[in-house]
């Protein structure tokens, strides 16, 4: 019968990709081993191998396809004998995701893994995820949107700042000739040089430290972390040197320079590469700690991150990366580092939330209305300085406040708001502030287990049912 | 025994680097006025730490204080090499490089004893203290973490083109910390114009070198990254600044990075709260006797007749009361405000 060769996967996160080539046509004989296309994503190229033997019977997805579904049906293989008529009523069946149909295509990467999503056979363009800016009065009424990936916002930012202030240059591994690891400095290169898009070799530790050094001197470095796990070899430089100096020197001398990199989990990368680091940075004082989650937010904190004199901790997410939002069409959009936004307005429950996390609020949101609750939306954006006055402010009116984050509980966050509200809104409240958060866990691998140590959905709605006693 | 690595007198000697290498230049000759003038620099550093070392033990010091005595004549001949805008930074015994680097010693004091007239307005201590006017960037409470931030000094030298080189100082113990050969491996990669001055004074707080080190000829530890260095006696001032005019010649050059290894010794403790157990005093006195970078000095302006008796007593006295003078300021100059415990946290953005 004849085998579905399907949309593989390049990474962890991947959701879709670009068919870029067939290199082969229907009719064809093939082997097992042999390349019979190139798939593109804005991250990465790779080739598809044939893993069986067989004939093409039928190419499903045209060459030039754009937003092909991971695990989608690209073509399918008929044994010797099998009409390519059999092929081609194969049915196109979306796959379940934990449970896909053997891949018969391979990717040639290292880390392909089964996609957790379940893959639509092929998608449209993508539409931007609506933000209402409900409280960003810095986007002027009437302002042109461009729908942009959270990559290329961050991309664009870091451009822009380039073009302004010779200072200002990115260092870190992969960020130059590889194009970024996860392509978020990708075209930098080219526009800027090898002197400002610097290539490191893989010593956190060591390039963490030039740069504030550079920094102490007076440029403006932008550290590139490959993922802020890897930053933990860093840690001292960024909390003892960065941090400290300008109080150690009685205002003397500081550290221009802003760290980056995508932070918490990914999708099934394991312990070592799944952990937010929002609170650990969010603990020192002479950081500021900045964690967006829209491509507009991404784009004006970004900008203003390199402008601030200070060293900032910018937590990125790699899910995020690829999700297009709005962006407004303005030559130079800076936000103001230390307010929130309030993403949704409402009544019942204020859920408070930062970077991927907002995601999950956004969803419980929804899931709550259906129940009556009327939930008010809040997104940090900054870790630290903390805007807390926003918050206070949502649970004297809402009256109760639920954190979701996808950090360790203890210490977390969560804790932090917890805390700060009850001192400073205690007879506001109607119901203990509660925490989602990830568990008291080390990440886990398997698909599983992974999804019940992040925090999730249900978890949220029925911390608002418990709060609001419905 | 022959071949006591630790115990080597002196090290006016070779060169162990790699073939391309420069060998250890010869002491550098001095005129009377170098000499003169390098016995007072290396006598202010001398009777400044032991005015911290008596206030210390008066309270008026507090937490860690690490004096420099024994080490004077690497900072003191090393300041010789360098031009407007060469930066220095270093890790917690500091003060003989502060001084060095033309700072007041009323600044540097008041900041020991923790006034507001103290180079860090009394929020760094002894171990942390700045002067951007001076080009020293610290002062660095972290075993090493200065040898990566010296780097990025020397990086910025070379983003801007400068000419300017950065002194990089670290001792023998850190010189084991992995950020080192991090930076090592930047620095010559990319030709940073940076100097790595290896204070080796034999001891990383109590562990003799050839207790903590595979390899103790420090001028090979840049081997691996093609960095060449050089082998000097710490103690002779003449042949510090001979080797830091070499280094730093060789930065400006566009050479990239090259390894000092000084030949030094402290007398002191590694700090005031230090055991002694490690060493014996024949050592200490040994290396006092007959090394002692300031009796060198004065040694021979005396055999030259540059100078007399007297005339070297004048020197002492006046630095002595330059000394009294930071003393006294540093007693009585009030501790910072009590708001300035939230000032300097954060640059405040222009609202």
């Amino acid at each position: 019968m004849a085998t579905d060769i399907l949309m593989p996967a390049l990474s962890p996160t991947m959701e879709e990709g670009t068919l870029a080539k067939w290199l082969v046509k229907e009719g064809d004989a093939v082997a097992a081993g042999d390349v019979i296309a190139e798939i593109e994503t804005d991250k990465a190229t790779m080739e598809v191998e044939a893993v069986d033997e067989g004939t093409v019977g039928r190419i499903a997805v045209a060459e030039g396809t754009e937003n092909v579904k991971v695990n989608a049906v690209i073509a399918a293989l008929i044994e010797d004998g099998e009409s390519a008529d059999a092929a081609a009523a194969a049915p196109v069946a979306e796959p379940e995701a934990a449970a896909a149909p053997v891949v018969e295509a391979a990717a040639v990467v290292e880390a392909a893994a089964v996609a957790t999503v379940p893959a639509a056979p092929v998608a449209a363009a993508p539409t931007p995820i609506e933000v209402k800016p409900a409280s960003d009065p810095d986007i002027p009424e009437g302002t042109e949107m461009v729908s942009t990936t959270v990559r290329d916002a961050l991309r664009d930012a870091m451009a822009e700042e380039m073009r302004h202030d010779e200072d200002v240059f990115v260092m870190g591994e992969e960020v130059a000739e590889y194009q970024g690891a996860y392509k978020i400095t990708q075209g930098l290169l080219d526009e800027f040089g090898a002197k400002r898009v610097i290539d490191t070799p893989i010593t956190e530790h060591g390039f963490a430290g030039i740069g504030v050094g550079a920094a102490m001197a007076g440029l403006k470095p932008i550290v590139e972390f490959m993922t802020f796990n890897f930053a933990m070899q860093a840690i001292d430089q960024i909390v003892n040197s960065a941090a400290k100096t300008l109080y150690m020197s009685g205002g003397q001398m500081g550290a221009p320079i802003v760290f980056r990199g995508p932070n918490g989990a990914a999708a099934r990368v394991g312990a070592q590469h799944s952990q937010c680091y929002a609170a650990w940075y969010s603990h020192i004082p002479g950081l500021k700690v900045v964690a967006p989650y829209s491509a507009a937010d991404a784009k004006g904190l970004l900008k203003a991150a390199i402008r601030d004199p200070n060293p900032i901790i910018f937590l990125e997410n790699e899910i995020l990366y690829g999700q297009s939002f709005d962006v407004p069409a303005l030559d130079d959009f800076v936000l103001p580092i230390g307010k929130a936004r309030i993403h949704k307005s409402g009544n019942d429950v204020t859920l408070v939330s930062f970077g991927h996390g907002v995601r999950y609020a956004i969803d419980a949101a929804a899931a709550m209305a259906e129940l009556g609750i009327d939930a008010e939306i809040i997104d940090l954006r900054t870790i630290r300085p903390m805007d807390m006055a926003t918050v206070i402010e949502s649970v004297k009116k809402t009256n109760r406040c639920i954190t979701v984050e996808e950090g360790f509980p203890q210490s977390g966050v969560g804790a932090e708001i917890g805390m700060q509200i009850m001192q400073e809104a205690f007879d506001y409240l109607d119901a203990p502030v509660l925490r989602v958060t990830g568990k008291d866990v080390p990440m886990p691998y398997a698909a599983n287990l992974e999804k019940l140590a992040l925090p999730s959905v249900e978890e949220i709605v029925e911390a608002a049912r418990a709060v609001t006693y419905k | 025994m022959a071949k006591a690595k630790t115990t080597k007198k002196s090290a006016a000697s070779k060169s162990t680097t790699s073939k391309a290498g420069p060998k250890t230049p010869a002491p550098k000759d001095y005129t009377k006025q170098r000499e003169l003038e390098a016995c007072r620099d290396m006598l202010m550093i001398r009777r400044f730490e032991e005015k911290a070392g008596q206030l210390y033990g008066m309270g008026f010091i507090g937490g860690f204080c690490h004096l420099y005595i024994g080490q004077e004549a690497v900072v003191t001949g090393m300041q010789a090499a360098l031009i407007e805008g060469d930066q220095v930074i270093t890790a917690y015994r500091d003060h003989g490089h502060m001084l060095a680097c033309d700072m007041d010693p009323k600044g540097v004091m008041a900041e020991l004893t923790g006034r507001e007239g103290g180079y860090s307005r009394g929020k760094g201590g002894s171990m942390h203290m700045f002067s951007k006017e001076k080009n020293f960037y610290g002062g660095h409470g972290i075993v090493g973490a200065q040898v990566s931030l010296g780097t990025g000094l020397a990086f910025n030298n070379r983003y801007r083109e400068n000419g300017n080189v950065c002194l990089t100082y670290f001792g023998d113990g850190a010189s084991n910390q992995g950020q080192v050969y991090e930076s090592f491996n930047m620095a010559k990669l990319w030709d940073l114009p940076v100097v790595y001055v290896i204070e080796n004074n034999r001891y990383a707080m109590g562990t003799a070198v050839h207790r903590s080190s595979a390899l103790t000829e420090f001028s090979r530890r840049g081997c691996s990254f093609n960095i060449p260095g050089i082998e000097v006696d710490g103690m002779d001032v003449r042949a510090v600044q001979a080797a830091g005019e070499l280094a730093t010649e060789w930065c400006r050059s566009g050479k990239g990075p090259i390894i000092l290894d000084m030949q030094t010794y402290r007398y002191r403790g590694h700090s005031m709260s230090d055991p002694a157990k490690y060493r014996t005093k024949d050592e200490v006195q040994k290396m006092r006797a007959e090394q002692d970078p300031i009796e060198r000095v004065k040694q021979r302006v005396l055999e030259k007749k540059w100078a007399t008796e007297d005339e070297l007593k004048a020197i002492d006295k006046e630095v002595r009361g330059i000394v009294a003078e930071a003393a006294e300021f540093a007693q009585t100059n009030p501790e910072p405000d009590a708001s300035e415990l939230y000032t300097d946290v954060l640059i405040e953005v222009g609202a």
